[in-house]
């Protein structure tokens, strides 16, 4: 019961979805269908797996505007790298793209160390800089031909109904799986995730407490980078292309979802389960909408318009001064 | 004080060599084609930059001045054309774009409301503003864009006064009224002292929440400005129009060594931040590089002048003492 007090947020907001998951049930009825609700995740897998980086992040007290450009960044150069070795496979793909995302997420950490400069400046100055790289190198071309393995639709679940209906979750549903529980894991389960808390609630008691400070920054971002490549990776896997602009604009539609799941600006708060709930609220929102028969064009108004009602009437994004 | 002063001679210093080593690498650099492209770009960015520098000022961050900018641009726009579209004439232009003042306005001085009375953070605020606006924006127009505007918005957007461009002298108005309003009014007081501890500030008989929903209605106006220049200058509007100098003109204000804590900040440093951002580009143009090469080189140069002034890399050679740790 403590535990659930100390995450009011995420309580609030469970409720909320089960609300409106509840109406939906009742209006909607295709809404609660197996079919519905797999077809959600799947196209949620990508934005959940940024959304988690994006968590350890903000819990040490930084934020990253380049994360979503970054993984365009990481799907050329794992392209590059595959075919290099001539296709390649999966594993190779993974380790390349978690390798290359942990390197960009690094030049963020450093930066921003090294100069202690704060993570809204660097990151909205290298969010330019890989972007520009990005379209300047590829000349904004995208990349049709890829190999057969990163193309082919795998699924990690699949059942055909009795009315010859699929039931699926692809790969990047597994992805997501694998990611949400290691971030899990890292916050709550090691030491190094409890001093992300500590840091991000207070930089200078953390360090004096002998925190290596090093180490959390590179920790933080080179995580949020890991996640972004993934989630790069897998996001070619559903759109079966690579367009280098595809992936430009998403950072503060992630960055809305993971604040509403009651992750602090300005550090030292969030939970990976609030994290989960921000992303599939939206998600279920504009589904319900969908179902409902609602113009796709109202769909970004009434998600808006729900977000500021709930910042309004709630304690969500609380957030210290400063636009950390 | 004084390290302001310095910063506007840094800043100063940096565009004179960049000038001169674009010049000195094509001479081409030094036609008036080059800084009437300058003069007619600079002034959309640059107002847009304004209404993201005095929240910034305050502690805060406005992402929705672009959206606002295109919901101010389809007010006008739907004002023309209920008047009779490249016919409407001078009345409907002014009423359109005090309408379009208007939409600013109220979307600003909204944001302003939440973040004063309720407290959340102005990032998440106008986060659901921008996506609100944006989603407004769409359903009403379904995505698509709207023209046809009378002959006044082509002189606005591509006319001269003499030798120098309309936009320009829009731009130059609003710089002066800002750096007015910032330094020579109690607002402008209010606004640096909110920003740099608002507790204080409420203690010291500021009334803050009323500064705050001033500081977003202001940006808000502004970037409705922003919004019926867009119009003139695209000839059309279209929702999303310009999404991607959001970033840029947070980019300008580091630039220009705004304090992203709030309580400092001044116009002039914006001013030239924003004409080295526009010679960069000019000049990397010049020398056959496309648009996306500069966003990269405005990036980089960021980082740059970022880890100059952090003094480490002076302070590593012995030229200063090791800086704030």
């Amino acid at each position: 019961m403590r535990n659930l007090l100390r995450h009011q947020t995420e309580l609030r907001l469970a409720i909320v979805l089960a609300l409106i998951c509840a109406y939906l049930g009742w209006n909607a009825p295709e809404f609660l269908t197996w079919g519905n609700l797999s077809r959600l995740l799947n196209n949620n897998a990508v934005n959940l797996i940024w959304a988690v980086g994006l968590l350890v992040v903000l819990v040490a007290g930084g934020i990253d505007i380049s994360f979503a450009v970054a993984a365009s960044v990481v799907q050329y150069l794992t392209a590059k790298v595959v075919f290099a070795f001539g296709g390649g496979n999966w594993a190779l793909g993974l380790v390349t793209a978690a390798l290359i995302g942990t390197g960009l997420g690094l030049i963020n950490a450093a930066l921003i160390h090294r100069f202690r400069i704060i993570s809204i400046v660097i990151t909205i100055a290298t969010f330019n800089a890989f972007f520009g790289l990005l379209m300047y190198f590829t000349r904004g071309v995208s990349i049709y031909d890829l190999p057969d393995w990163w193309r082919a639709r795998i699924f990690i679940f699949e059942y055909q109904r009795a009315d010859r209906s699929w039931v699926d979750l692809n790969l990047s549903v597994g992805i997501m799986l694998v990611c949400v529980a290691a971030t899990w894991a890292l916050l709550r389960h090691t030491t190094a995730g409890r001093q992300l808390f500590a840091f991000g609630d207070n930089p200078e008691g953390a360090r004096r407490a002998g925190v290596n400070i090093w180490f959390m920054q590179a920790l933080a971002f080179g995580w949020c980078g890991m996640m972004a490549g993934i989630a790069g990776l897998a996001q070619v896997n559903i759109a079966r292309e690579i367009v280098p602009n595809a992936l430009y604009g998403r950072e503060l539609d992630v960055l809305a979802a993971v604040v509403l799941g009651g992750a602090r600006l300005g550090g030292g708060k969030g939970t990976v389960i609030g994290c989960v709930l921000g992303v599939l609220f939206v998600a279920v929102v504009q589904n319900g909408l969908n179902l409902m028969g609602v113009s796709p064009f109202a769909f970004q108004m009434i998600i808006g318009a729900t977000i500021l009602i709930a910042i309004s009437t709630s304690n969500i994004g609380l957030g210290r001064r400063g636009v950390a | 004080m004084k390290a302001l002063r310095t910063d506007t001679g840094a800043l100063a210093a940096l565009l004179v060599i960049l000038i001169a080593g674009f010049g000195l690498y094509d001479p081409r650099f030094f036609t008036l084609d080059t800084f009437g492209s300058i003069g007619f770009q600079l002034p959309l960015l640059g107002i847009l930059t304004f209404a993201m520098l005095a929240p910034i000022i305050s502690g805060g961050l406005n992402l929705a001045i672009t959206t606002t900018a295109n919901m101010a641009g389809l007010t006008l726009a739907w004002v023309l054309l209920a008047n009779g579209g490249p016919q409407a004439g001078m009345g409907a232009f002014v009423l359109g774009c005090l309408a379009a003042l208007a939409v600013g306005a109220a979307a600003g001085a909204t944001m302003g409301a939440v973040i004063a009375y309720v407290g959340a953070h102005p990032i998440l605020v106008s986060l659901a503003m921008m996506i609100f606006l944006r989603g407004l924006g769409e359903f009403l127009t379904r995505g698509g864009d709207i023209s046809g505007f009378p002959p006044v918005l082509q002189w606005l957007g591509y006319g001269s006064v003499g030798p120098i461009p309309v936009p320009l002298i829009l731009f130059a108005i609003v710089a002066a009224l800002w750096w007015v309003l910032l330094t020579r009014s109690r607002h402008g007081f209010a606004t640096y002292m909110t920003g740099s501890n608002p507790r204080a500030a409420e203690y010291s008989g500021l009334p803050v929440k009323r500064t705050l929903i001033l500081i977003y209605a202001l940006s808000g106006v502004l970037a409705a400005v922003a919004g019926i220049l867009m119009a003139a200058r695209f000839s059309s509007v279209r929702v999303g129009q310009g999404e991607s100098m959001i970033l840029v003109t947070v980019l300008a204000c580091f630039l220009a060594g705004i304090d992203p804590f709030g309580g400092a900040g001044r116009v002039i440093p914006v001013v030239m931040a924003l004409i080295i951002l526009q010679v960069l580009q000019s000049g990397l143009n010049i020398t056959g590089a496309n648009q996306h090469l500069a966003t990269a080189v405005w990036g980089l140069f960021l980082i740059g002048v970022m880890i100059l002034r952090s003094g480490r890399i002076l302070a590593g050679l012995g030229l200063r003492q090791q800086g704030r740790d």
